[in-house]
């Protein structure tokens, strides 16, 4: 009779080294330049791809485990959200606004990433990198579908939801998102891994799915924190990515060094914009809030940011060029930009208002330098607008930078009653910018950025500047998926499905 | 110095092994936060599969973190025993 024996299991090294490197093969009909033709075409240099590994050592075979694993994780918590009315869980329709925001301009980016991986793991000579880009490029359009999963609960009941691919292809603060992909994307493969590996991951997503879900759990919404954890736990191995690839290249060849380093400037530059979008989501838009823009900033930012950066300079890398604007803007962007979202409210598919007097004092303990002496009297005059009958709405078109696509609205870095707008002529032609930042993304590359789709030019050219047809376009009811949150459908359909729920009338 | 850290989902999963990360980083702070257990170290943070199975009471094969990992920082280091979190300056 056979003996059951436990079978001798290869150690991870072993494991790795046979699931990865033993996938590549030499080629024999075709030189390596022909098979990987973009390796060489930003300048990069490497001279030995098998110096590239990845550090978690994960396999196919242990990936599909626990990715199987955090799914039914993932379904289970759905599941449990639609059984048990979890749409009414939450502290208050205001909360769904930040959920509006994610679906139309963050999932498309997750769904972007997963293209953008799937092509540079083809890319890339060395089978470690193909490897993790094949998992990463999993892992992405994994995010895509399990966050339009998540919120298509929310679908059924409350408006704004309802034409997110439409949103994020023509509203203009959808645009913001997607440039920093479509950009990323029309790059070479070495520059959309710090796009994306750095960037995105290392850089921005700690400070939107970490804070932001830790949030959304306090504000009821499980469905959305279980996505946020389960997408940010393939994060943390895309992180990992990121800045081995960071390494890899700074290790293969000196002559890396100046690029990489005016990657890194670009890119993170480009990462802090899009931020923007998530500092009016943390400061405003969660009705229990569990830390400020700024506190987050401290911890994911500052803390780590500048750990990572201590620790690159020993190949000769500095901060980012924009580090200290970045930093002299974080009292201030999450209020600027709600006041431009709330004036423009005509052309969002989402609710703004008028922060509560209780919401206006935590502000200003949260920003004891900037909000009572710059914000806090703009929010009362408008208050006092709104109250006398005459709500303060631009119902002109937001000036956009032509870099990061957001409206004109911060200020000089030294002087926040001084609006920033700096201007380049190119071929004849002028650009506008909002920051020094954008300006040199834009004078690194101008032919490039010259054709950035802004929805602004757009609207003159697709629908002759009629704003009706625009909203139609975009699938946008006028007044009925935008518009002040008090008074809304949505408003008044969570306090009224609430009490239905909490009481047996 | 800078700080590595490593953020965990609070649930039952993780419970001993965030007592084991303690338990092996006497340097180690953890931050409850809502849904998550954020832990700081200062430089150099070890995560020993030995540690978590006396925790957990049975064999535990450290790649299963990815299940309830949530965010990390530093250079990652992993074999079979210890996963490292570090940073080189």
């Amino acid at each position: 009779m056979d003996m059951k024996v436990d079978k001798k299991k290869l150690n991870l090294k072993d494991k790795y080294k046979l699931l990865t490197r033993d996938l590549g093969w030499e080629p024999s009909y075709h030189s390596k330049d022909e098979i990987y033709p973009y390796v060489k075409y930003e300048g990069l240099k490497v001279h030995d791809w098998d110096k590239w590994e990845d550090p978690f050592r994960l396999t196919m075979d242990a990936y599909w485990k626990y990715q199987a694993e955090k799914e039914r994780k993932f379904y289970a918590i759905i599941d449990a959200h639609t059984q048990n009315n979890g749409h009414l869980n939450i502290t208050d329709a205001r909360y769904l606004t930040a959920l509006k925001i994610f679906l139309q301009a963050i999932s498309p980016g997750e769904y972007a990433a997963h293209r953008g991986f799937a092509r540079v793991g083809r890319e890339f000579a060395g089978v470690g990198t193909q490897v993790a880009c094949q998992m990463q490029a999993i892992d992405e359009i994994r995010h895509a579908q399990t966050q339009i999963h998540a919120m298509s609960n929310y679908n059924r009941y409350y408006n704004g939801f309802h034409a997110f691919a439409d949103a994020r292809d023509r509203i203009w603060y959808t645009s913001v998102a997607r440039s920093f992909f479509d950009d990323a994307m029309a790059a070479g493969p070495f520059e959309f891994m710090i796009a994306i590996g750095f960037s995105f991951e290392y850089v921005l997503t700690n400070l939107l799915f970490v804070p932001f879900m830790s949030g959304a759990a306090y504000n009821g919404d499980m469905a959305t924190v279980t996505f946020g954890f389960s997408a940010q736990s393939d994060e943390a191995r895309h992180m990992t990515l990121g800045l081995e690839c960071i390494k890899f290249m700074l290790e293969q060849d000196p002559d890396n060094l100046p690029i990489v380093q005016e990657w890194i400037d670009k890119w993170f530059w480009r990462g802090f914009r899009v931020l923007g979008l998530v500092s009016t989501m943390m400061d405003y838009m969660l009705p229990k809030r569990v830390m400020s823009w700024r506190e987050a900033w401290e911890i994911y930012g500052v803390e780590n940011g500048g750990a990572l950066f201590r620790d690159l300079a020993r190949y000769g890398i500095r901060p980012p060029k924009g580090w200290d604007d970045a930093e002299k803007a974080i009292d201030h962007m999450s209020h600027q930009l709600m006041l431009g979202l709330y004036q423009w409210s005509f052309g969002t598919a989402f609710h703004s208002w008028i922060p509560s007097d209780e919401d206006m004092d935590w502000l200003s303990a949260k920003y004891p330098a900037t909000f009572d002496k710059h914000y806090r009297p703009r929010w009362n005059h408008i208050k006092k607008l709104a109250a006398a009958g005459t709500p303060y709405k631009n119902f002109g078109l937001a000036k956009l930078c032509q870099c990061c696509q957001l409206p004109i609205v911060f200020t000089e870095p030294d002087d926040p009653t001084m609006l920033c707008n700096r201007e380049t002529t190119y071929k004849g032609e002028k650009y506008h910018f909002c920051s020094d930042g954008c300006r040199d993304v834009f004078e690194r590359e101008p032919e490039k950025y010259i054709q950035a789709w802004l929805p602004m030019p757009a609207l003159f050219q697709e629908q002759q500047g009629d704003i009706g047809a625009w909203m139609a376009w975009v699938s946008l009811g006028d007044g009925v998926d935008n518009g002040d949150y008090a008074g809304s459908a949505d408003q008044r359909n969570f306090q009224q499905w609430r009490g239905l729920a909490t009481s047996n009338q | 110095m800078s700080t590595v850290f490593i953020a965990l989902q609070a649930n039952e999963e993780t419970r001993p092994i965030i007592d084991a990360i303690e338990l092996d980083n006497p340097k180690a702070v953890v931050h409850r936060q809502p849904a998550m257990v954020k832990i700081d170290a200062p430089d150099e943070l070890v995560i020993r599969k030995q540690t978590i199975e006396e925790q957990l009471g049975r064999a535990f094969d450290l790649q299963e973190l990815q299940i309830n990992l949530i965010t990390l920082s530093g250079n990652v280091d992993e074999d079979d025993e210890t996963l490292t979190l570090r940073w080189n300056s």
